[in-house]
């Protein structure tokens, strides 16, 4: 039998036991529901993912798309699986009632799309994006332009994008230079040059709507001065159907080393005169509304680093288990049987090291998950702002972690098959390849860390920062007291003195030194934050794991808590002591790479 | 024309399946369950019959204790109109959910009956053909394609040696093979609107029927485990170990 997606034992802790989506049914939004509506949607969703993305997963890898000068040419089964996947309510499994959704509680909309992230990845890139662009409308648009390009996007008919880097503007926002000049009518006539706009051009839907970071004339240089458009590829008629073509041009497709299903497009505004465009809100607040999507399309990017990194798991424990080679070095018969390479202990550890980074960041982006959704339904006022704060200040750790661990625990994939890891023959490399974007894109991890560091912390009198802190506390407080996690309860208490003085001398740093290098070692900070809040996490699920285990559950389950627990262990022994070496970085404020001069290399 | 479906929740067809300990039984503790998969392509026959507008009401019934419930809401998802739960926690013969599902039949009238050849589970093969039997309705078993054709049905069946079409008068009894169709998944409103579908309870002891055990399990065991292969010097001597110790070439 070929190896399983995704561990249906794990996504189920996860859900139901890790973080308690059952209980999610108590929240009016979500009264409709039960265990049974969640698990059918999971159903459906792997059901689709097996039928229409997995048979050409290969084929949109090796495949991708072409330009012809005139149009974006995909592989034609692309089109029918994602109609299959509109057709099922899935894209829009989250929205209102109102809205055509089901309102599913995203923590389960996310555990449902596993199967169509692994199965056919990228393809579904667009369908991600059109639902961020989607609710990035709803929250800030007026409610014409809401009627006008929500509806459409939830049904399917339209896809959405993202359009904000320029050539000469990546992660320096401000410096962008698309421009916008009001037109008599009230809306607005855009023209620039937008590059790596995933999804720019297809032939998947009948319209694509951008959202165009752009400057009005006259507008505040820097990020104040940035107003955010929709600016569809074709404007619509009176009647809503599709009209004329708005000037939105194709210049060309990148070719990437992964996720090559979804296209990577150059796209040029209003060569002639000018894309209409229609203003988001107000004028110079278009950054603000772009985070909005931003902020979720972090999760997102998280959850794909987490999520393909358990898809290579998964395949690389069913091939050491299948895969003979070789005997233990305590063997010397060269007449008995070779052993499964599962029984040797480096390929045990390289196992061990994938499901530590992988469930562990599925945690997390779980984690947050379930915070996108509490800030909104959770039952106090209290409760939902308390949400807020955690999730703003986790994002860049959310958005980073899995994506700088999620490629390691692929490269560890392919390493478990060998040679075979190598080739195409296996999905791993491919796993790989399409994993390695997420620490880029949505803010590259220096960027993130400087994120976390120079704004998030500090943020609030540092509300974030002390509302983390306290939630692992709780959880150091309760291990403390089970058998068997003390002694990670007390590593992980140690770990968070580490990071409280770490942060503290950091922060003196930023205000007494020379801030360019109090920030050199910013990612160091980033990282070291991630593994002790990846450490809380792997200490919340050794928690579910030992209560289990002391209810003498069934020999499965058995199996799997005590998989939990050494996975625990291991992530507590071979990965947290990487504390200290951050810790040395950031409290001497090491100035190894910012003395380095360019000259020097 | 009135279609009834009875569906039945076995193990998951993607399940392991292990034996107890004590080769009671088949464990199916702490074990993923769904609809029986030729039970699910009755469903979708049935749907197709309605969507067709051959049908005009699809009815799911299914016996079992409450936690069958899920297999309707499975079925009610997937386009039936309504279920039945007939409540029993007893472990019943094929004979005795023939007798209870000919009650349903008498009850409810229906003009097509389409049950899954077998059952994934216990392999028997015979709830259709007894309830075929015990309500004097015309039988074609192991469709691979159904036409309802006026005060007919057209039923092709897979035979051993190719196929088989049967006209059956209505009301008939049908059993699906695999071939029959691929059934569809649900969509996500049509699992929400399945809920707010009416789902009848029935206790088991409400029919009147003597439904005490007629066979007893004696024991189940796995199939042998494969063992492992050995490397033959010669063809001799593969041929010869072919017809000596497997015996399958003489
Ligand atoms: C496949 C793909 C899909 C994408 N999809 C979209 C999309 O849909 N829409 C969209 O608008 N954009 C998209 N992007 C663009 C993406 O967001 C940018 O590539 C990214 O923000 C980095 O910008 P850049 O490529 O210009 O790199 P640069 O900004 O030039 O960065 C290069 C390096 O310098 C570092 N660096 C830059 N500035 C700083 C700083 N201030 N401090 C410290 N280090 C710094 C970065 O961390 C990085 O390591 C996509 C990119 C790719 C590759």
């Amino acid at each position: 039998m070929a190896a399983a997606m995704i561990n249906e034992r794990d996504l189920e802790f996860m859900l139901y036991e890790l973080f308690d989506s059952e209980g999610l049914i108590g929240r009016e939004r979500y009264q409709d529901h039960d265990r049974q509506t969640f698990n059918e949607v999971i159903n459906t969703a792997k059901a689709i993912a097996e039928k229409h993305f997995l048979p050409i997963r290969q084929k949109l890898d090796t495949h991708q798309p072409t330009f012809d000068g005139k149009k974006v040419h995909l592989i034609p089964e692309l089109k029918p699986a994602i109609a299959a996947v509109n057709a099922s309510g899935i894209g829009s499994a989250t929205a209102d009632y109102e809205l055509g959704g089901m309102q599913l509680p995203p923590i389960v909309a996310s555990a449902a799309a596993t199967y169509l992230t692994i199965a056919g990845g990228v393809g579904m890139g667009y369908n991600m994006l059109t639902t961020a662009n989607a609710n990035l409308l709803q929250a800030h648009a007026s409610k014409e332009l809401i009627d006008t390009w929500v509806k459409p996007m939830l049904d399917g008919r339209f896809m959405g994008t993202m359009a904000m880097t320029e050539p000469g503007s990546g992660s320096g926002l401000g410096d962008l230079s698309t421009k916008a000049v009001k037109a008599s009518d009230g809306s607005y006539r855009v023209s620039g040059s937008k590059i790596f706009i995933s999804g720019g051009d297809h032939d998947l839907s009948e319209n694509i709507v951008h959202l165009v970071l752009a400057r009005v004339q006259g507008a505040p240089k820097g990020v104040k001065g940035i107003s955010l458009f929709v600016v569809p590829k074709f404007l619509l008629n009176d009647d809503g159907s599709i009209g004329a073509d708005n000037e939105v041009a194709l210049a060309g497709l990148f070719h990437k080393m992964g996720g090559k299903a979804q296209t990577s497009t150059a796209l040029s505004f209003g060569e002639k005169s000018g894309s209409v465009g229609y203003l988001v809100g107000e004028e110079n607040q278009g950054l603000k509304y772009m985070f909005h999507m931003m902020n979720e399309a972090r999760i997102m990017v998280g959850t794909s680093g987490a999520v393909l990194a358990n898809a290579g798991f998964q395949y690389s424990l069913d091939y050491a288990k299948n895969r003979p080679q070789g005997r233990l070095p305590s063997c010397k018969d060269p007449l008995s049987p070779m052993v499964n390479i599962i029984e040797h202990a480096d390929v045990r550890r390289m196992l061990l090291a994938q499901k530590a980074y992988a469930e562990g960041a599925m945690a997390l982006v779980l984690y947050g998950t379930q915070l996108s959704d509490d800030e909104k339904t959770a039952p106090s006022q209290e409760q939902r702002e308390y949400a807020h704060t955690l999730l703003d200040f986790l994002t860049p750790i959310i958005k980073t972690w899995p994506s700088e661990y999620g490629p390691k625990a692929n490269s560890y994939a392919i390493q478990v098959l060998g040679g075979h890891g190598y080739i195409n023959e296996h999905p791993v490399e491919m796993f790989y390849r399409d994993n390695r974007l997420n620490a880029i894109h949505e803010g590259t991890t220096g960027i993130q860390s400087l994120d976390l560091i120079a704004r998030k912390v500090p943020m609030n009198n540092m509300e974030g920062y002390l509302a983390t802190i306290s939630e692992m506390n709780k959880t150091i407080v309760i291990a403390k007291e089970i058998e068997g996690l003390n002694e990670f309860s007390s590593e992980l208490k140690n770990a968070v003195n580490t990071l409280n003085s770490t942060t503290e001398s950091v922060l003196k740093a930023m205000s007494t030194k020379n801030i360019d290098l109090a920030l050199a070692n910013s990612v160091s900070y980033l990282s070291m934050f991630g593994h002790v809040i990846i450490a809380w996490l792997w200490l919340k699920q050794g928690i579910v794991a030992s209560n289990a285990l002391a209810e003498q559950p069934h020999q499965d389950d058995k199996h799997f808590y005590q998989g939990k627990l050494q996975a625990l262990q291991y992530f507590y022994r071979i990965e947290l002591p990487q504390v200290a070496v951050w810790q040395k970085v950031l409290v001497n404020t090491d100035s190894t790479s910012f003395d380095m001069q360019a000259e020097w290399f | 024309m009135k279609v009834l479906v009875p569906i039945k929740r076995v193990i998951d067809y993607n399940v392991k399946v292990r034996v107890k300990a004590d080769n009671s039984n088949v464990d199916l503790a702490n074990v993923k369950m769904a609809i029986n998969p030729f039970c699910e392509i009755a469903v979708e026959e049935a749907v197709r019959l309605k969507e067709a507008g051959t049908a005009t009401e699809v009815i799911a019934v299914s016996i079992g204790d409450k936690s069958c419930q899920e297999q309707l809401r499975t079925a009610l998802a997937l386009g039936a109109d309504r279920a039945i739960q007939i409540d029993t926690d007893q472990n019943l013969d094929s004979l005795h959910v023939a007798k209870l599902l000919q009650k349903v039949v008498e009850e409810e009238q229906p003009q097509l009956v389409i049950l899954g050849k077998q059952s994934i589970d216990s392999d028997n093969n015979q709830t259709g053909q007894m309830l075929a039997a015990l309500t004097g309705m015309a039988q074609g078993t192991f469709a691979s394609a159904v036409n309802v054709d006026g005060e007919k049905v057209n039923v092709t069946r897979e035979v051993d040696g190719g196929l088989q079409t049967v006209a059956l008068n209505l009301p008939a009894i049908v059993t699906t093979d695999l071939r029959l169709n691929e059934p569809r998944y649900a969509s996500l409103p049509n699992i929400m609107k399945a809920k707010r579908k009416p789902l009848a309870v029935k206790p088991a002891a409400d029919f009147g029927l003597d439904l005490t055990a007629r066979t007893t399990l004696l024991k189940v065991t796995p199939p042998a485990e494969r063992q492992a292969g050995i490397v033959v010097e010669s063809i001799d001597e593969l041929v010869e170990k072919l017809k000596n110790e497997a015996k399958v070439i003489s």
